[in-house]
């Protein structure tokens, strides 16, 4: 079989129970809290976590089987791995890092190797400097640079974004997206940022206490998470509960009964009417009706009520409406701060709200008792 | 001046720290590296020797490697003459009342080096000999140089140990901070000043370039 497949089982120290897979080219993020052994998971492919039990295979090749006590040192797997802090080799310039990757080739090719994978990463003229010498960027781009000297069948990536800047950050986003096309391994991403993911990965395992809770694209996992845990763990704040009143055709739908309010939502044919499910939409789905005129889409579950936090963060607007007839049920909606400001919004005013039905998505109810996380 | 016992000085000074420094290195990445059962104690046996008075500490060596006892007797059948007053037992004291000064400074130096570094080395495909010999001690040289340095002059300067196991045999044990207390004892104050101000000149100079050694290359680690 071409590609990672990773299945690690364990209680203690830090409880594991994962079983995924990453094809030839695919990037593959996992995103969860801290905690969530997302690490682990990263560091046992390595070969520098030992799991209780485990099963690493790459390309066929089994790195990892604890049932028949194979465990291949990490020296002798061939990955490579871009750290958080870089774990760059201070005393050795940058063409010496990625030198010390190239053991595996004769000594004579490996300067010019180095200097061409340190063009690949932008920071020819540089080859000279020690990492003390580099920014930040630079020297994740020599650890970029190191990882894939060894021409690695997986390339791990730990938090590698997370020193530096937010400008420098968005510059490595691209070179990275422009690299991985010439890439033909498997690819894991650590990280503990949503977005990131949803830029860079192909597919994403949200992952909490050492468990997979939705392996998928990213985009639905974020916005079509299979379970109110998963809901919550990516952000989502609007998550109700409803029952499911029907199917309709043309157009289809399918009709919520919200605590007494009629809901029209997508199509969601699996939910049998009766059920009690849970709903939710994305703060970006929640469209802020005009003030001044009637819009469009208005009569789209129209809901009312006044504002009972605002708060703008740069750009964009978070409001927290207390729904009319309702002493606590609150929708978080996000508009533009322009827009924000145009409409005169602010605590205590009044608004009409539209829940695009097209937005919502439907999950199993929470299970009673369940804490909030 | 007293040339046999400097030589000797110098000699045992050498060889104190030829040993020590396997042996510092293995102890100290060990105890850096490690964790297991005892660390605690392992690392408090190696520090004895800092606050122990020597006279008590070559009390037990002389008990130990003596003539009377299992190691002393071992000894004695394997070489033909016995382990204490000989320059073999000197060194071998030596050597342990040196743990400390050589340990203590490896083990920090190997601390020192991030964990992320040391797996970066792995992940390099680097063997765990190349990651010693490419990563490891480029990186750490300046504590074990440190280490090394220490060891030598603590061994030129240690008197109370030497005289229990070796006693002062002339050319055999006789170092030069005994040959300085005999020339006191003696009244020959012009002798033992010369030894003494050659004795600080030696120490001064060997700890002040290590100090600027470390100093040059933490600056170029930076």
């Amino acid at each position: 079989m071409q590609g990672l497949s990773v299945k690690l089982r364990q209680d203690s120290p830090i409880p594991l129970d994962v079983d995924l897979a990453c094809t030839p080219g695919e990037l593959l993020g996992l995103v969860g809290p801290s905690g969530s052994g997302k690490s682990t998971i990263l560091r046992s492919i390595a070969g520098l976590y030992r799991p209780e039990q485990g099963r690493v295979l790459v390309d066929g090749e089994v790195w990892l089987d604890s049932k028949r006590g194979i465990d291949v040192s990490t020296h002798r797997r061939r990955v490579g791995i871009v750290v958080q802090s870089y774990a760059l080799f201070p005393h050795m310039t940058a063409v010496g890092n990625v030198e010390a990757a190239l053991g595996h080739l004769r000594q004579p090719q490996r300067g010019s190797k180095a200097r061409e994978l340190l063009h690949l990463v932008h920071l020819s003229g540089l080859e000279d400097r020690r990492p003390a010498e580099l920014s930040g960027g630079q020297q994740q781009r020599v650890a970029v640079a190191r990882a894939l000297a060894r021409e690695p069948k997986v390339l791990l990536l730990d938090e590698p974004f997370s020193a530096v800047d937010k400008v420098t950050r968005g510059r490595l986003y691209e070179e990275l997206a422009a690299i991985r096309t010439r890439l033909a391994m498997p690819i894991v991403l650590v990280t503990h940022d949503l977005d990131e993911a949803l830029m860079l990965a192909d597919s994403m395992c949200l992952l909490q206490r050492g468990r997979i809770l939705q392996h998928g694209r990213p985009l639905d996992v974020l916005q079509r998470p299979a379970t109110v845990e998963a809901a919550r763990l990516v952000g989502q704040r609007n998550i109700f509960p409803a029952r499911v009143i029907e199917h309709r055709g043309d157009p289809a739908a399918t009709i919520l009964d919200w605590r007494g309010r009629r809901l029209e939502a997508a199509h969601q044919p699996k939910w049998a009417p009766g059920a009690e499910v849970a709903w939710m939409i994305p703060a970006s789905k929640v469209v802020l009706h005009r003030r001044d005129r009637p819009s469009r889409g208005e009569a789209e579950n129209p809901v009312t009520g006044s504002i009972v936090g605002h708060v703008a963060l740069g750009d964009t607007t978070i409001a927290t409406v207390r729904l009319d007839g309702s002493e606590t049920r609150t929708l978080t909606y996000r508009v533009p701060t322009h827009v924000a400001e145009r409409n005169r919004l602010g605590l205590g005013e009044h608004v009409g709200l539209s829940l695009l039905a097209s937005a919502i998505h439907i999950m199993p109810a929470a299970e009673p008792g369940k804490r909030r996380r | 001046m007293d040339w046999t016992a400097l030589w000797l000085s110098l000699r045992l000074g050498m060889l104190t720290v030829m040993v020590l420094l396997p042996v510092g290195i293995w102890l100290g990445r060990l105890l850096a590296y490690r964790h297991f059962r005892g660390k605690e104690l392992v690392e408090a046996l190696v520090a004895l020797p800092l606050v122990l008075p020597p006279t008590v500490f070559g009390y037990y060596l002389l008990v130990t490697f003596g003539a009377a006892s299992p190691l002393g007797r071992l000894w004695q059948g394997a070489f033909g003459h016995q382990l204490v007053f000989t320059f073999e037992g000197l060194l071998l004291a030596s050597v342990i009342f040196n743990l400390p000064f050589a340990i203590q400074p490896m083990q920090r130096a190997f601390e020192a080096i991030p964990v992320e570094v040391r797996e970066a080395a792995q992940c390099c495909g680097m063997s765990p000999w190349q990651a010693l010999t490419r990563i490891e001690l480029p990186l750490a040289w300046p504590g074990i140089l440190t280490a090394l340095v220490l060891s030598f002059a603590h061994t030129l300067g240690e008197f109370g140990i030497v005289l229990m196991v070796g006693g002062s045999i002339p050319g055999d044990t006789k170092t030069i901070a005994i040959a300085i207390y005999d020339r006191v004892q003696a009244f020959d104050d012009a002798a033992a000043g010369t030894m003494s101000a050659l004795l600080l000149a030696i120490s001064l100079v060997t700890i002040a370039a290590t100090f600027y050694f470390s100093r040059r290359v933490g600056r170029r680690l930076g």
